[in-house]
């Protein structure tokens, strides 16, 4: 059913309640998620954006029922990938001729997902707009934000924002807006977002918010593809992205780990206690990343102003879970954040020795060499570790 | 020394600032950047960059 947000304005998309993961498995969606899709009814009529692929019979059936699908003059794809232009193939069926705006590589994008012969591609520009009657679509590039395709589009007249997957969040709602949800939940989800998908990028997050303070818009509403639309204080969440696009942390240290046997989790706490006998101020926390959703730790990690990864070795290297996340946090590319590496071994005992490589190499600075443990720790072996988080807390206060 | 443009993501590489996370020192030309350089933003390689107009 469409959700009217103004007179001109409706929201046409899909809420998906069922979500638990997101890109294959890279990404859990623990709140669900939504694909937004606009519909603006002025003298003419544009659709912004569809929604994923398996919802789009269901997407059109419910467009039909808001509106005669021949009285869309223009489709907007400010982002292609299956999310989002899922439904084009579907709709494209039934008004096949409606021209399509999009960058550039937008239509390079859709052309190699849907390989369509005969679509009428409009190609769009920053600065370029689309009047509408009484109000005007701008398109705004946003390369990288986060595929090579991505624009915002900017309605003048009703001041709203379509900003695409830019300040989105997986996270279900029926009642749409930010000021109608639990905030805890809503800024966690809008922070795993950014810590998870949007990071990489951060460079040019920082650009284009630049570019889009000194455009002077006025904005009422900023409207994502996925999650809630920022209604109340929409700057809020242009705010949360300049914290987190400038090598964001809080005071915090995370020890993530991983065991066979206990022991590199007991080496892990005894670090934990030697950190905050030092420091009562930070928040220490330890995640076993065999046991914890590995998208969550690494939203701990972007809050984190330093961590400390361990794993038993074995077979002369690290843990699969271990790997995982070192691998995520390489791509992700955190800036600004210390680390070290810890485990338990039993002969080859490289382990600290290659998760501190691969930290280095993923933009951690080093605090130190780690400490390592042979078999099960005694009661030395643990004051030893906890004199190790003592020392590690000096080091990253 | 000219600005080049990465054709995927518009990032542009300044030699005036370099790369400095990849320890490239400000001063260095893109034509002297290593070949396996690769885009700060997207990961793609020199041979998708332009001279900035």
């Amino acid at each position: 059913m469409a959700k009217q947000i103004t007179n001109k304005v409706s929201w046409v998309g899909k809420i998906d309640w069922e979500l638990t993961k997101f890109h294959g498995d890279e990404l859990s969606t623990m709140h669900g998620s939504s694909y937004n899709a606009y519909l603006i009814q002025d003298e003419k009529t544009a659709l912004i954006d569809t929604v994923w692929q398996p919802y789009d019979k269901e997407f059109v059936a419910r467009l039909k029922k808001t509106i005669d699908l021949k009285k869309i003059d223009y489709i907007v794809m400010n982002h292609n990938e299956i999310d989002h232009s899922g439904a084009l193939v579907e709709l494209m069926r039934e008004i096949p001729g409606t021209p399509i705006y999009c960058t550039k590589k937008g239509e390079s994008i859709i052309r190699g997902h849907y390989h369509p012969q005969d679509w009428n591609f409009v190609n769009v520009k920053t600065g370029d707009t689309l009047n509408l009657g009484q109000n005007t679509l701008t398109f705004i590039e946003a390369p990288m934000l986060h595929w090579p395709d991505t624009m915002f589009s900017y309605l003048s007249g009703e001041n709203i924002l379509f900003s695409n997957d830019a300040f989105g969040q997986h996270f279900a709602t029926e009642s749409l807006y930010n000021d109608t949800v639990k905030q805890d939940d809503l800024m966690w989800e809008a922070q795993k977002y950014y810590a998870n998908i949007i990071n990489p990028f951060s460079m040019m997050v920082s650009r284009k918010v630049k570019e889009l303070i000194g455009m002077n818009l006025t904005i009422k509403m900023i409207c994502p593809s996925h999650g809630i639309i920022w209604k109340d204080n929409p700057k809020q969440i242009i705010d949360k992205y300049i914290d987190w696009c400038n090598e964001y942390k809080e005071n915090q240290i995370t020890i993530i780990y991983d065991t066979m046997w206990q022991s590199t989790r007991k080496m892990g706490e005894a670090i934990a206690d030697g950190i905050q006998e030092v420091d009562k101020d930070v928040t220490v926390k330890l995640f076993n990343a065999s046991q914890i959703d590995k998208n969550d730790i690494l939203t701990e990690i972007f809050q984190s102003k330093a961590i400390l990864v361990g794993s038993p070795t074995i077979n002369n290297g690290y843990s699969y879970a271990i790997a995982g996340i070192l691998e995520m946090a390489r791509g992700i590319k955190y800036k600004g954040k210390k680390a070290a590496a810890f485990g338990s071994y039993g002969w080859n005992g490289d382990a600290p020795k290659m998760i501190t490589a691969h930290l280095q190499e993923a933009g951690f600075e080093i605090v130190n060499d780690g400490i390592k443990k042979q078999w099960v720790p005694d009661v030395k072996d643990l004051d030893d570790c906890t004199e190790y988080g003592k020392e590690f807390a000096k080091a990253t206060k | 020394m000219e600005k080049y443009v990465c054709d995927v993501c518009d990032y542009v590489y300044d030699p005036a600032v370099g790369d400095p996370d990849t320890g490239i020192a400000p001063g260095t030309s893109f034509e002297d950047l290593p070949d396996d350089w690769t885009c700060p933003v997207c990961g793609v390689t020199k041979d998708d960059f332009q001279v900035q107009k």
